[in-house]
């Protein structure tokens, strides 16, 4: 099997392995952020360009270096590869830059968002030293829109990245939502009124790594830290059933799939999909449905557990980890 | 506020059978099962029968493709020859990019402003006239230049302009 | 005289139609290749040709030919580029417009050569009158038995169609092409896989641009060695160049590689030198994406030697004192022009057709075009503005999916490189920059000019 050396860390890996991948393998201290690619599905990635790395020899071949930084989620390794990731200044220049063009139009409404506290943007902002950026410009704005009765979509706050309509095309049968119109003017839309709707549609939500895809049965606006995510199950004839239940309380605000160390949903211990169906995400809300196995680990060097957020003292939720 | 927003058409949208003999004829000229091909084509198609392209002509060029609605939607909402809302008879689009803007396309483009009496994207009282800027149109070397229709009209001057809109509304 | 291989009839009357493009000379290389030629011995004169890509990258042709992969059982495809959007550039439609016949005859040698049994033009949507030129001329070469089952006997069957863009000028880059071929919205494709192993529909295929089809007619007919001998050095064969902005007689001329830019633009058998009798500022000599050179680096190098029509002497001197061939869209400023505006119109341009995919150039030119109209319109922009903009397509470039996002930056970075003061000219004079150009009230240095 192909070696690959990534920031100075050597790995053996399957031919045909992404980049990304191999480093995902050694750890996550050497993986490249990944705001589009989705392991889980058969096609993303490539458009962010967050994940971009240097290549400071192709192969034990071909050990000449590639020219320019290339997509980490969208190239094989090849043996011999070294990779450099956080070790290359050129990188982290190109990262930088990639962060503030995706801040640049995103509105600086964290505080009022759901998706705060689990959201990609944020936890790469910080890594980044950027929260804010130096463009001073007005920001392109758009109305909230209901796409569906569960879903809102803040085409504010979206980057872009495709995963909701990969996932629409990969895992429903049906397709409602797309990308429209070009350039800076691309939205995700409906375009027409149009209901997203179909079993699985509402994993658009799960995928979505920033707070643009929003379910509206999240009973009520909850700091994302005051809740306590619990891995749960139930019997259910669509899906797996195993979710993650999001509790205050007694309570359960919201449902969503497990995700994982890299914010994916995970497939099940049988290999299979972890894509969780409409009736699980939305209609389960009593505790009474789940059989609530403890308490899920939330391993993403994420706000939920850094506490980045001004907050009241008081308010300070106790740490979820 | 930038979305995307729909425009209806108040009439049905036909495809009689001279628009249909062109569906075939694009269609026929893919493998099976890759009519999506014809999505452009057919988008040219209805916006020359109609002179714009409502959702009403998207979803039947989805029905005729057997495609869904937004594959549709997401195509024509990306190509710019495409009107998604209602224009004058006749759209006067002018190219503004860098040859023809050293060579007067401003120019042109305040000219028929005036002359119009409408500004860009907007139609005259009368409905013949719609006037809008494109970019690079190929013609960099006879600007400056506007298409109208399915025709190219370069080096322009206002008393060719003049000419030209005098025609249109003597028509 | 310089020799003409592709435009040496386009003044004939009738050349349009077929049986005047046969009586001179028209559809030989079919007959050759098809009767006394395997395709590989094809392929070979194309690459002995030293012919290279028109469409502006200038990739060896043969090359990219026999790296087209051929698995039994998958049919292979030509298309044609014909979706010509970079601003500068005309020259394939005037080839197609005069000459339809020449690209049709080209396309089906070419396709014999690569096995491509289907083929299609990717016009872009447009060029409305020209599609129905060439729709006419591919029925005359059907009439006539060069387009259809069997052709003259050799067994080989080719169908030949026409696809018409919807107006977007990234289409033009070949994998967002063949997206848009496939009735999809035109989002370029990763590279790899690149086209030649899974091209149109999966299946390998090779895109080509409309003049380096046509080119593969006069190789065919006289043989790569023979077109080799024209030009210098890596640029072989004669190139067509579109010529516009401010000089006397713009159009698309037919000149051989190696000709001195100076006879280019100022002998009157072709450009016939800057209009008005005004002086040379700059030159984009190779379509909008290319670095604006300014006069003083133009004529010469930096080493002091003439500049040729090569794309090796045009490159000369890389990014800091040269620029490129590119698409051959040869684009002249005089002094009165200002290169703040011209660069905010690119910049606009490139926003504008950004397909929106990748966020350095989906949002970094929507940046630079904001920075840009502050400056040019005298909104307050300050000296860091400048830098910024440096800033802003320095991490454009080489951080996007395909080469858009390049040719966003580096006009951008040429203009500041050679006329950074045109810009602090704008920034410390917001009034004037509100209402007069700077060619017209600016100082304009011309430190070598030779004009
Ligand atoms: C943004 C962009 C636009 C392009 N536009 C064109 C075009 O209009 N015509 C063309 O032939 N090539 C164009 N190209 C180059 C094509 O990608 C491709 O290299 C070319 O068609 C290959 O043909 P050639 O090898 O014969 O030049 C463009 C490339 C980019 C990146
Ligand atoms: S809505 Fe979310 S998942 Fe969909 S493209 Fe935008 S950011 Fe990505
Ligand atoms: S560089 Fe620009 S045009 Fe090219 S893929 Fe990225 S966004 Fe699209
Ligand atoms: S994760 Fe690789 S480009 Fe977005
Ligand atoms: S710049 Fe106007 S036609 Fe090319």
């Amino acid at each position: 099997m192909p070696i690959v050396t990534i920031d100075d860390r050597e790995i053996e890996v399957p031919d045909g392995t992404t980049i990304l991948n191999a480093a995902r393998m050694i750890g996550p201290d050497v993986s490249p952020p990944a705001m589009c690619y989705y392991s889980k599905l058969k096609v993303s990635g490539g458009k962010c360009r967050t994940c971009l790395v240097e290549v400071s020899a192709g192969s034990t071949k071909d050990p000449r270096p590639m020219p320019k930084l290339v997509a980490s989620c969208s190239t094989p390794i090849m043996d011999g590869m070294i990779v450099k990731n956080t070790t290359s200044e050129r990188v982290l220049d190109a990262r930088n830059g990639v962060v503030e063009y995706l801040l640049m139009n995103h509105p600086l409404d964290c505080p009022i968002c759901d998706q705060a506290g689990e959201c990609h943007l944020q936890d790469l902002s910080y890594e980044h030293g950027l929260e804010k950026t130096r463009f001073e410009f007005e920001r392109r704005t758009f109305e909230p829109v209901d796409i569906g009765e569960h879903i809102k979509l803040h085409m504010n706050r979206c980057i872009l990245c495709y995963r909701c309509v990969n996932t629409a095309d990969q895992i429903t049968d049906k397709r409602v939502h797309g990308v429209l119109g070009r350039g800076d003017h691309a939205e995700i839309s409906t375009y027409i009124e149009n209901v997203v709707d179909n079993d699985f549609s509402g994993n658009v939500i799960d995928v979505c790594p920033v707070g643009a895809l929003t379910d509206k049965t999240f009973r009520f606006k909850s700091r994302v830290w005051f809740t306590r995510p619990m891995d749960a199950h139930r019997n259910c004839d669509k899906c797996s059933g195993r979710a993650a239940v999001w509790l205050f309380g007694d309570e359960v605000l919201r449902v969503t799939g497990r995700k994982d160390q890299w914010g994916e949903v995970e497939d099940t211990p049988e290999g299979n999909s972890g894509f969780i169906c409409n009736t699980c995400r939305y209609d389960k809300k009593s505790l009474a449905d789940w059989t609530v196995e403890g308490p899920r680990y939330i391993d993403r060097h994420s706000v939920i557990s850094q506490n980045h957020y001004e907050l009241e003292p008081a308010e300070q939720p106790k740490s979820l980890k | 506020m930038h979305s995307t927003k729909p425009s209806h058409s108040k009439a049905a949208v036909v495809f009689t059978p001279e628009m249909m003999a062109q569906v075939e004829h694009f269609t026929k000229q893919y493998p099976a099962g890759k009519q999506k091909s014809a999505i452009i084509p057919l988008l040219h198609i209805v916006q020359k029968k109609y002179g714009w392209v409502s959702v009403e002509a998207q979803d039947k060029v989805a029905e005729l493709l057997q495609l869904q609605p937004i594959e549709v939607y997401e195509v024509a909402t990306f190509y710019t020859m495409f009107h998604l809302h209602p224009v004058g008879q006749y759209v006067l689009e002018v190219c503004r990019t860098g040859p023809c803007m050293i060579v007067g396309a401003e120019d042109i483009c305040k000219y028929l402003e005036n002359k119009l009496g409408i500004k860009e994207g907007e139609i005259t009282a009368d409905g013949l006239f719609t006037w809008r800027t494109v970019e690079c149109l190929g013609a960099c070397g006879y600007a400056p230049m506007m298409q109208v229709g399915d025709n190219f009209h370069e080096y322009l001057t206002p008393e060719k302009m003049d000419k030209l809109i005098g025609d249109w509304r003597n028509k | 005289m310089p020799r003409k291989l592709l435009l040496e009839h386009d003044k004939v009357e009738g050349i349009r139609h077929i049986d005047t493009y046969m009586k001179h000379g028209g559809y030989r290389s079919v007959e050759k290749a098809l009767k006394k030629m395997t395709p590989e011995e094809v392929v070979e004169e194309v690459k002995k040709s030293g012919l290279r890509g028109r469409g502006g990258a200038g990739f060896p042709t043969g090359m990219k030919w026999s790296f087209l992969a051929k698995p039994e059982g998958v049919p292979r495809y030509l298309v044609c580029n014909a979706d010509e959007s970079e601003p500068g550039t005309f020259k394939d439609r005037y080839l197609m417009e005069y000459l339809p016949h020449l690209l049709i005859e080209g396309m089906i040698t070419s396709s014999y050569a690569l096995g491509a049994k289907v083929s299609y033009i990717y016009i872009r949507g447009e060029y409305r009158w020209i599609y129905e030129i060439l729709e006419t001329a591919i029925e005359e070469a059907r009439a006539k038995g060069f387009i259809g089952k069997n052709i003259l006997g050799s067994g080989f069957d080719f169908e030949l169609y026409m696809q018409p863009g919807g107006g977007a000028y990234i289409c033009g880059e070949e994998t967002a092409l063949l997206e848009s071929l496939e009735g999809k919205r035109g989002n370029p494709r990763m590279k790899p896989p690149f086209p030649a192993v899974k091209g149109l529909w999966g299946c390998p295929t090779v895109v080509n641009n409309v003049e380096t089809i046509a080119a593969v007619v006069p190789i065919v007919n006289d043989g790569g060695d023979e077109y080799a001998k024209i030009g210098i050095g890596k640029s072989t064969g004669t190139k067509l160049i579109s010529a516009c902005g401010n000089i006397k007689t713009p159009g698309v001329f037919e000149l051989e590689m190696g000709l001195p830019v100076e006879e280019f633009l100022n002998s009157d058998e072709y450009c016939g030198g800057v209009a008005h009798g005004k002086r040379l500022k700059a030159v984009v000599p190779g379509g909008s994406s290319v670095p604006i050179v300014p006069a003083g680096l133009f004529y010469k190098n930096i080493k002091g030697e003439d500049r040729l029509m090569t794309y090796e002497s045009l490159a000369d001197g890389g990014f800091a004192s040269g620029t490129m061939m590119g698409s051959g869209g040869f684009i002249v400023y005089d002094e009165d022009q200002c290169i703040v505006r011209n660069t905010w119109n690119f910049t606009r341009f490139y926003n504008h057709e950004s397909c929106g995919q990748c966020s350095p150039c989906r949002e970094g030119t929507g940046w630079m075009l904001k920075v840009l109209d502050k400056i040019e319109h005298g909104k307050g922009a300050t000296m860091e503005d400048i830098d910024l903009l440096w800033d802003i397509q320095r991490r454009i470039e080489g951080n996007t999916i395909c080469p858009l996002g390049d040719a966003a930056a580096w006009p951008v970075a040429a203009a500041i490189r050679h006329f950074r003061e045109e810009f602090e000219w704008h920034v410390k004079n917001p009034q004037l920059a509100q209402t007069k150009s700077y060619g017209l009230v600016g100082e304009t240095k011309y430190e070598t000019a030779s004009a």
